[in-house]
């Protein structure tokens, strides 16, 4: 059960402290589920083809 | 990662969440409020600027004796406001068209909402159920983003210490409140310009004065609902912009100005990742296709090129075979001819 | 043709006048250290209890923060984009950005009260409902992306070619995250400001405070890339090889393109922002004279000359034009700390810095030069490193 809340400070402290986590969590999932998506391309170095100076 | 790898992930993630506690949404609605905290009625009415509740301030909080007694009230003509060690001072106003100055006690007002509660980054400061609003020095980093917050500029900071500076403000006498006993300042009073008790019940009080006095007092509780509403509150006689209390800061808590800016982060946390890898998955494409399409039109070019090449080249060759063909018909006839001028030749002998 | 970095500095003597100045510089900051941690703030600053933040957070954190803007904006254009041609201009952000994050944090070190404890709101207790939380947490995360993203730099240098090569496989997801902790603390920093409406002038304070901070730091991140990318050409040319010099031009037009067309877009928030609340009336009094002054000299005239130095490929103008918009960040950032803010009081109780904290911050700033050149002189920053030819 959430606790109970005396005032609107300690409702917004505890339910941005969970989003917060959230985020967190979020962040690290989509780099996941990027290479799920991905998963299946020929491996693609994007600078692969770019002619670089050289001395 | 395969599909397989990414699903069985997410099926642990599912489970470990799963078996948390169920909890249900809690929203404004679920806050209880604290109608009897506790609160004082500061009566500006009464107030005759005898300086007795700030010497008991100082006593009770063990503060460093000022310079000038608390009995020196040439102190009143300056005004001033909290400091380090100086958790409540009362000023003297003289407003327009009053026979008699007037006096206000300035102190924390202990707001139900706290714009330093919100505003401090390791939670140092609460609103308690004694209706005080404390504060931890075992936590303050020192920021003194508080003091930026408070509208009211309460908050004092001792820029002095070098290496334990605390943030300093009235204390609601909270350790005396527990032990059922009144503020030091409250009790100092001789004027019962101050009264301690529940809030809903000095709401009452102050409403009941001002409806027993309707030609003494404005009708208007300072600190009912301004800032969301604080503990400590005030009923004048003259418009309390007179004593120097601001009265644009309007009914909403401190908090509530930022809520808006805080639900905006959750959003980019959500979409700027997609956004940005779903430019750079476009951009990525966008250059394979270009360099398919290059490479398609150098192999169409050396394709063309060499077509070209052969075309010429077999066009050569037949125009060579020709001409070589005609070259052995000319010799052949060549030959044949000589061939039969010497057998011609050779019959006439 | 590349030049290597050269392992010393020169044969030369070690008191070159660069070095002498710093070196003064450096002695009254160890001097004025002493006096902070002896004496407390007031031995130091101006600060008091109507006015607690000074120019330590106006210009070392707000300025610092909104300055290194260039990092996220640069690997952005380069790699999310796919611009390659920013490609020379990455590394430079990169090291200005990390430079920058680590003096703002260095200079924090000085403003709050224990600097010990900085790291309590991210390890002890959380308050959450703190715009400063998350801009401490932001910047916390983003330091370390930071110095992630320099360290091949590093480890070319000293040779650690396969940790090297593992960050750099890790370019992608850190400039991503790069984008999405920028936008976050470079908005919340002017998010911070929300919290005090009664405090600062109605013709800075508005809702969109967020949006200004963002969308400005990303015009004040590419002005400072052209700016320190004039500064490097003038100091420090002889450490660039061809592939960055062949590129710095096209970077220039480019940011300065980019630069006039936010610009464009902020004037107009700015616009929408006072019809919105209904300011007008105030640009007629002194304040608004003021804040005219900020945004049509120091946003809508260098809007202008990028715009007019892009169209016309005046490399000149365009550098010229960077000084013009860094400048206006600062004011910008102190007009909302220090001169909007509390304007209300009574001059006698206006804050005005004191010589120990310009002081502080001078010191703070040299302190960032000293290691720039001492990292850009040694390390393949402004050049390739010959064993990492493709450097990505």
């Amino acid at each position: 059960m959430t606790p109970a809340f005396n005032t609107v400070q300690e409702l917004a402290t505890y339910s941005k402290g969970w989003t917060y986590v959230l985020m967190g969590l979020s962040l690290m999932c989509v780099v996941g589920f990027w290479f799920f998506l991905h998963g299946r391309d020929e491996s693609k170095d994007p600078f692969k083809n770019v002619k670089q100076h050289h001395k | 990662m395969n599909r397989r790898t990414f699903l069985g992930l997410m099926g642990a993630a599912g489970v470990t969440l799963g078996t948390g506690s169920v909890s249900h949404a809690a929203s404004a609605a679920d806050v209880k409020g604290l109608p009897d905290s506790g609160a004082v009625l500061f009566d500006a009415t009464r107030c005759i600027g005898c300086r007795k509740c700030e010497e008991a301030c100082n006593t009770v909080n063990e503060l460093p004796k000022p310079q000038a007694k608390f009995d020196d009230l040439k102190v009143l003509e300056t005004p001033r406001r909290t400091h380090a060690d100086v958790f409540t001072v009362v000023n003297k106003y003289q407003p327009a068209g009053a026979k008699a100055p007037v006096f206000r006690k300035i102190q924390c007002n202990h707001c139900l909402e706290p714009a330093c509660a919100s505003a401090c980054f390791v939670q140092a400061f609460k609103k308690n159920e004694t209706g005080a609003v404390s504060y931890d020095a075992s936590l303050c980093v020192g920021c003194r983003y508080c003091m930026i917050a408070c509208s009211f500029g309460i908050p004092a900071y001792e820029y002095n210490e070098a290496l334990t500076p605390r943030v300093r403000k009235c204390t609601f006498c909270e350790p005396r409140l527990k032990e059922g006993k009144l503020p030091g300042c409250v009790e100092a009073c001789p004027k019962e310009a101050l009264v301690f008790g529940k809030r809903s019940e000095i709401i009452r009080i102050a409403r009941q004065r001002i409806m027993d006095n309707p030609d003494k007092y404005l009708d208007h509780i300072y600190g009912e609902h301004e800032m969301g509403g604080t503990a400590w509150m005030t009923i004048s006689g003259v418009p309390f912009k007179e004593l120097g209390m601001r009265e644009d800061l309007g009914v909403e808590p401190a908090g509530s100005y930022t809520s808006g800016a805080l639900s905006a982060v959750p959003v980019v946390v959500g979409m700027w990742p997609v956004l940005l890898g779903g430019i750079y998955a476009v951009s990525k494409r966008k250059d394979r296709i270009a360099e398919e399409e290059k490479q398609k039109a150098v192999t169409d070019a050396i394709a063309r090129a060499s077509a070209d090449a052969e075309a010429k080249l077999s066009e050569e060759l037949t125009k060579a075979e020709v001409a070589n063909k005609r070259r052995i018909e000319v010799e052949v006839k060549k030959a044949l001819e000589a061939a039969a001028q010497s057998q011609t030749s050779g019959e006439e002998e | 043709m590349t030049t290597h970095a050269s392992a010393k500095n020169g044969g030369g003597s070690l008191f070159t006048p660069f070095n002498v100045i710093c070196g003064i510089i450096l002695l009254i900051g160890a001097g004025l250290t002493v006096l902070r941690f002896t004496g407390g703030l007031g031995a130091v600053t101006a600060l008091d209890d109507n006015n607690p933040w000074g120019i330590w957070i106006a210009f070392d954190l707000l300025c610092g923060v909104a300055l290194a803007a260039g990092g996220y904006t640069t690997s952005a254009a380069c790699y999310v984009f796919g611009l390659k041609r920013y490609h020379g201009a990455v590394r430079p952000a990169i090291l200005t950005a990390f430079l920058g994050y680590a003096l703002v944090v260095f200079a924090l070190h000085y403003d709050v009260g224990r600097p010990w404890r900085l790291p309590y709101p991210v390890f002890v207790q959380q308050g959450t409902t703190s715009i400063l939380f998350e801009v401490g947490l932001c910047v916390f995360i983003y330091l370390t992306v930071l110095f992630v993203e320099f360290l091949p730099v590093a480890l070319e240098w000293k040779g650690w070619p396969k940790t090297r090569n593992v960050l750099v496989k890790l370019t992608m997801a850190l400039t991503i995250l790069g984008v999405v902790l920028s936008t976050m603390h470079q908005s919340s920093l002017g998010a911070l400001f929300l919290i005090a409406p009664t405090k600062l002038h109605p013709l800075w304070y508005s809702s969109y405070l967020p949006v200004f901070f963002f969308v400005s730091s990303m015009f004040a991140g590419m002005s400072m890339v052209i700016f320190e990318g004039s500064m490097s050409h003038r100091w420090l040319h002889h450490k660039m090889d061809s592939g960055h010099l062949d590129a710095s031009d096209h970077v220039v037009l480019g940011f300065a393109k980019a630069a006039s067309y936010i610009m464009f877009g902020y004037l107009s928030l700015k616009a929408f922002g006072l019809a919105m609340d209904n300011r007008w009336h105030y640009l007629l009094t002194g304040y608004g004279a003021w804040f005219l002054f900020e945004v049509l000299g120091f946003v809508a005239l260098p809007c202008y000359l990028y715009a007019v130095g892009a169209r016309d490929k005046n490399i000149g103008l365009i550098r010229k034009t960077s000084i013009l918009a860094v400048l206006g960040i600062v004011l910008n950032r102190f007009n909302i700390s220090l001169v909007a803010f509390n304007w209300q009081l009574p001059s006698a109780d206006r804050y005005f810095p004191s010589l120990g904290e310009i002081g502080v911050s001078v010191f703070v700033v040299t302190v960032g030069l000293v290691a720039f050149k001492f990292i850009t002189t040694r390390m393949p920053v402004f050049f390739e490193h010959p064993d990492y030819p493709d450097h990505h």
